[in-house]
């Protein structure tokens, strides 16, 4: 592997995240240029997006998916192998919600994760912490009729990366998911409330605007937490969409 | 009021356990003689390949139905696994992940009513997915093609591959010279 800059230290990422979020127009999403992200440099554009208003896009539609695409077994990223895995198990739940606020129903929920000591099961992921040989953390899910999800899993660790010197991603469950159009499709990482190493990430503070920040971080609730079993956490995740998506369907609205 | 929308975040690296399914890349029914392959690269500003992305396609069914039947990850009742679709319905959605050259390659029928295929790509880097369309037929009356000065029109042209029939090129420049113009949908 290649050396890091000796000077790449948290504070002087620190500062350059103070720097770039102060020059970025507060918005939703992380600009696609956010130079304290090293791994963004040479990878977005630098010509403005072309917008599209025809109504007939292609893209205002979307795939479907239904039974045939998830197991019951899917939710729970605890009974994929014999065993059980090693961690804290945790329960996560929430609605996922349009941008008028109305369900997302039948829509398929993707999760993946590191395990509890911060590994993920790929050749990639080189840090030397050990694998779980009953844990791959990958799961699936529909949305029901109110737009609910939900997963068992266990509580993944928060692991070294090379961004600068010294890096740690705090833990995280990657999410995707699916709206009723191509346009709502989301990428994007679910947190886990008062970890120290939240204010240190370039990838969460690339997201400049702190209210959008905490969108990311899920809830800790008690009300979901099984005695004698697991922890709860609660995250509610609404799909962004042109004004054209949210716009439709009136008369499906409850 | 409507809710604000939760932020979107980069893939990362490792989504190759989670994400790509067996047969994702086969939109088509196996031997449609229709089948056409939509092949390209991503890359990067420096034109290196990008070799952790992922790219999905969604489109029309031949006959230009926009409903997508579900079934693409469709599953074995035994052991859970995904056996890929049975090809009788068409999903019109694609998702494979770039090999280590930054290539990737989807099989499928022409798009039903319109003269290209939507494209999201995603990527380590990436904080934000990026929308394009590889456009089959270069349409004189498509409003986006005719909007784009002809150098950047140009990157929207999937383009045939001289000596082999019914493949159809489409590389994805993520930054620099010949950047691949992508769209937003206000």
């Amino acid at each position: 592997m290649t050396a890091l800059p000796p000077d790449l230290t948290q504070s002087a990422i620190d500062t350059e995240i103070a720097k770039a979020q102060a020059a970025a127009h507060a918005g939703d999403h992380p600009p696609r240029d956010f130079p304290p992200y090293r791994g963004s440099a040479l990878r977005h554009p630098t010509h403005p997006l072309i917008p599209v208003r025809d109504p007939e896009a292609v893209e205002l539609t979307g795939p479907a998916f239904g039974v045939t695409d998830v197991t019951d077994l899917d939710r729970d990223l605890t009974r994929h192998h014999a065993g059980e895995p090693l961690g804290e198990r945790i329960t996560v739940t929430g609605r996922v919600l349009d941008r008028r606020g109305r369900p997302v129903r039948g829509q398929l929920v993707e999760i993946w994760q590191a395990n509890a000591s911060g590994r993920y099961a790929h050749q990639r992921d080189q840090h030397p912490a050990p694998l779980d040989p009953n844990f791959t953390g990958f799961g699936r899910c529909l949305t029901d009729d109110e737009g609910r999800y939900s997963f068992t899993t266990i509580r993944p660790g928060a692991y070294p990366w090379r961004n600068h010197t010294n890096a740690w991603r705090p833990a995280h469950i990657h999410f995707s998911l699916f709206g009723e159009a191509f346009t709502q499709r989301l990428v994007t990482q679910m947190y886990f409330p008062g970890d120290p190493l939240l204010p240190l990430d370039p990838i969460l503070q690339s997201v400049t605007d702190p209210a959008a920040r905490d969108r990311l971080v899920a809830a800790y609730d008690h009300g979901l937490s099984v005695p004698e079993w697991s922890l709860g956490y609660r995250w509610d995740i609404v799909l962004d969409g042109p004004a054209a998506t949210w716009a439709e369907n009136e008369e499906d609205d409850r | 009021m409507s809710p604000a929308p939760t932020p979107s975040h980069t893939v990362g690296p490792f989504f190759g356990y989670a994400l790509p399914f067996t047969g994702g890349a086969d939109v088509a029914p196996p031997h449609h003689p229709d089948t056409l392959t939509l092949r390209g690269r991503v890359l990067d500003g420096d034109g290196q390949p990008v070799p952790d992305a992922i790219v999905e396609t969604w489109q029309p069914a031949p006959d230009g139905s926009r409903t997508g039947a579900p079934g693409s990850m469709r599953r074995d009742a035994v052991t859970g696994r995904v056996v890929g679709r049975h090809g009788a319905d068409f999903t019109g959605f694609g998702r494979v992940a770039t090999d280590a050259d930054g290539h990737w390659l989807v099989r499928t029928l022409p798009p039903g009513g319109v003269p290209y295929v939507c494209v999201a790509v995603f990527a380590r880097g990436l904080l934000h997915h990026l929308y394009t369309r590889a456009y089959l037929v270069d349409d004189p009356d498509d409003a986006l093609l005719a909007a784009l000065p002809p150098r950047r029109r140009a990157t929207l042209l999937a383009r045939p591959e001289p000596g082999t029939p019914r493949v159809h090129r489409f590389d994805v420049r993520l930054q620099g010279a010949g950047e691949t113009v992508f769209l937003e949908f206000p």
